[in-house]
């Protein structure tokens, strides 16, 4: 303890040296000063605004490529974990090959290969490629049709209450019927149907639609309306998800592959059908086993999104990195930095041991 | 008696694995349709598009960075000194070793196909010569077994001062690059980070709860932040906190690579650690064994040996990470490829480049997925 205590005086008494060496002190007033460079995505922002909202606009960046990618990267990856089971030899191989590729790449040589090989080469915005439903795809991003809610949305939302109320009221009761039947069945099989049916009659019923879709156009010389993706993002998002993808198809294919054979085969002896052997045996018994890997895969892709410094997306640390260029107040803007980090992760993983708690409890 | 031996012809193994229910006939056919519209978008680029002329007129570059070239010797010496290591070994274990060595030898032998000049493919028909040589040497003395251990200890600081020399004749590590740092980054640093890690792991586990706290703070602090965050730490701030202290860029860059590893490693060990009944550590105990016998004979085998895929993937993930100094302007192998193509005569040739440093990432990341495979099967793990 005291060779601790020890260690850290020396480093902090080096540190006010190296620091006056530098001719700074130590003090977070930069962060009122005007930050003068400009962030190309995010919220609303100005180079005449301080550094705080800079580096606020950095954090809701990486919170966002991290949200949509763990999005992502878990679809891909329960597609091909489960793929990776397959009794088709094509699709078990198709599975095996995208796992081994893209794990066994560094992250970064495949987020530059998707920015400066893939998403740049992409048709100028004349020759944009346009795919269904008002996508367009070319070098200056991604444009999406975007949902606007219009007068007719709280009349749907008041549909949407009821069919709700309705759910919960037939789940109950389905419960109860299955607890006093004493047998095994899907409890939401009467509040599922009935909930869609009156969100769907609510939506045609309402005088308005609820949403009006806000369609890129072409004007000039760039799209308007609809959402942008920009390259920087796009490239990131999907190197981040495919990447992540493949190591996720690894944790969902060990963890249904670690239910034993016999369990299966006990289940069907007992005369369940295969959808319910899933659902009542195999998935309790891989779930637990899946969640804590899958959490240290989500709150991996969060710190790897900070690998867009290299391809110029402005994420907390490479705004940070701005900060810091800028200003030469390393110190703060790095503790800052790490703090962020660290508290992403922290809170990540405590709400993923809340759910993995919570499953483990039902499951048995 | 045997089963019935049955021979099964390619259509029956289709109608097995392909189209044996109706869904598989129809996800089969959709594979089918994918794969052959990718194959022929990628093999029509491959043959007709892509310029790989890149790829032969920059191969020094990625191979060894901005080496000088008359001190290229230094190189060939250290992969002399590996050569007559891993052939010794060979000769004198057998099995596994004997297998990576034919390996390490046809690395080598295809390399004197390339097209390097006619001087470096003598160099790589040397490289063969000694392996098969020292192989040949060493087999069957089991004698010498733990004189090549301190051998192979004893190499990495000879490595690194033939790589270095001393003072001004020598090469200076800002001019080391390609293949080369990458692979020494990423030795190094699993040299270093695994014995760090397995004392973190210990100081974890610890009865005193200073260290225990301490340890804990430290490996929680270091998993929770990027490495790129380590990384800059380590080229910003190292010179903040020692001022007086003058460390180049690739020692700094190493430190932060094995320091970030190490907290990962340190986890995966104490994973294994937590495996162990307590009855062996009270057995080995009650057998009189002191605090460092126990865990030297008794614990760190049977909990090391149950987290082998986990540490080798830590191993391999390290591999990969040593990317990331790119970004700090060393020139590893990625810093080559960014390199290459910021080079006027290459421009535009991204998706060449990238795809062929991409196929050397994979081969290294891939053999070390196998060889992990193929330890734990000659240890038996999992088997009781």
């Amino acid at each position: 303890m005291l060779g601790v205590i020890l260690l850290l005086v020396i480093l902090y008494t080096n540190m006010l040296k190296g620091l006056r060496g530098l001719g700074l002190t130590l003090n977070l007033d930069f962060l009122q000063d005007e930050a003068g460079f400009d962030i190309s995505e995010g919220i609303p922002y100005e180079p005449s605004d301080v550094y705080l909202k800079a580096f606020w606009v950095g954090i809701l960046n990486t919170l966002k490529v991290s949200i949509i990618g763990i999005v992502c990267a878990t679809l891909l990856g329960l597609l091909f974990g489960i793929a990776r089971l397959s009794s088709n030899w094509l699709i078990r191989t198709i599975a095996t090959a995208y796992v081994e590729c893209f794990r066994n790449v560094p992250l970064l040589l495949q987020i530059l290969f998707w920015y400066t090989a893939v998403v740049s080469q992409l048709p100028r915005v004349r020759e944009s490629i346009a795919l269904f439903g008002g996508v367009f795809i070319n070098n200056r991003g991604i444009y999406l049709p975007s949902p606007e809610p219009t007068a007719g949305l709280r009349i749907w939302l008041g549909f949407l209450g009821a069919g709700l109320l309705l759910a919960v009221v037939l789940y109950v009761v389905r419960w109860r019927k299955l607890r006093q039947l004493d047998r095994p069945g899907f409890r939401a099989k009467w509040a599922l149907p009935a909930f869609l049916i009156v969100a769907l009659c609510g939506w045609f019923l309402t005088p308005s639609r609820p949403f009006t879709l806000d369609l890129p156009v072409l004007q000039g010389f760039n799209f308007r309306g609809g959402m942008r993706f920009s390259p920087e993002f796009s490239a990131l998002l999907i190197a981040l998800s495919v990447y992540t993808g493949a190591f996720i198809a690894e944790i969902v294919r060990s963890g249904i592959q670690s239910v034993v054979k016999g369990q299966r085969e006990a289940a069907r002896a007992i005369g369940l059908k295969e959808s319910q052997t899933l659902r009542l045996i195999v998935l309790p018994q891989s779930i637990p086993i899946i969640v804590p890997p899958l959490t240290s895969q989500y709150l991996n892709l969060t710190k790897n999104s900070s690998l867009a410094v290299a391809i110029g997306f402005p994420d907390l640390f490479s705004v940070g990195n701005t900060m810091m260029t800028q200003t030469g107040q390393s110190i703060p803007v790095f503790a800052m930095i790490m703090a962020s980090y660290l508290v992403m992760s922290l809170t990540t993983s405590a709400a993923m041991n809340w759910y993995n708690r919570w499953i483990t409890r039902v499951g048995r | 008696m045997k089963p019935p031996a049955h021979t099964k012809g390619p259509a029956r193994w289709m109608k097995d694995n392909l189209f044996n229910t109706w869904y598989n006939v129809l996800l089969s056919c959709l594979a089918f349709i994918c794969l052959f519209f990718i194959f022929k978008t990628l093999l029509t680029w491959a043959f007709t598009e892509a310029k790989w002329g890149v790829i032969p007129a920059n191969l020094q570059l990625f191979a060894v960075g901005t080496y000088p070239r008359e001190q290229i010797w230094r190189v060939w010496s250290v992969i002399y000194i590996l050569c007559v290591f891993v052939g010794l070994s060979a000769g004198i274990w057998g099995g596994l070793v004997l297998r990576f060595a034919v390996m390490f030898g046809g690395i080598w032998f295809i390399g004197a196909f390339l097209p390097f000049g006619f001087s470096t493919r003598g160099w790589f028909l040397g490289a063969v010569a000694i392996i098969a040589a020292s192989f040949f040497l060493g087999r069957g003395r089991t004698g010498l077994r733990p004189w090549i251990l301190g051998g192979w200890l004893l190499s990495f600081p000879l490595i690194m001062i033939v790589l270095r020399g001393f003072g001004e004749s020598g090469v200076h590590t800002s001019n080391w690059g390609g293949l080369l740092l990458t692979l020494i980054l990423a030795v190094v640093g699993i040299v270093v980070s695994f014995p760090l890690g397995v004392f973190l792991a210990l100081c974890r586990q610890s009865n005193l709860p200073a260290i225990r706290w301490v340890s804990t703070a430290y490996i929680e602090m270091v998993r929770g932040v990027p490495l790129i965050t380590i990384l800059f730490m380590g080229n910003i701030l190292i010179p903040i906190f020692m001022p007086g202290l003058d460390i180049n860029q690739v020692l700094r860059m190493e430190l932060a690579i094995t320091f970030f590893s190490a907290a990962y490693m340190a986890e995966n060990v104490r994973g294994g650690l937590q495996g162990i009944p307590r009855g062996q550590h009270e057995a080995a105990q009650a057998i009189g064994l002191n605090y460092v016998q126990t865990m030297l004979f008794i614990v760190l085998p049977q909990a090391l040996r149950s987290v082998i895929p986990a540490i080798v993937g830590q191993f391999i993930a390290l591999f990969k990470d040593t990317s990331l100094v790119a970004i700090i302007g060393l020139i590893d192998l990625l810093g080559v490829a960014r390199s290459v193509i910021a080079n006027r005569d290459w421009f535009g040739l991204q998706a060449e480049v990238y795809l062929f440093a991409a196929i050397i990432y994979f081969v290294f990341s891939y053999s070390m997925s196998y060889g992990s495979q193929e330890i734990e099967t000659a240890l038996g793990v999992g088997e009781h």
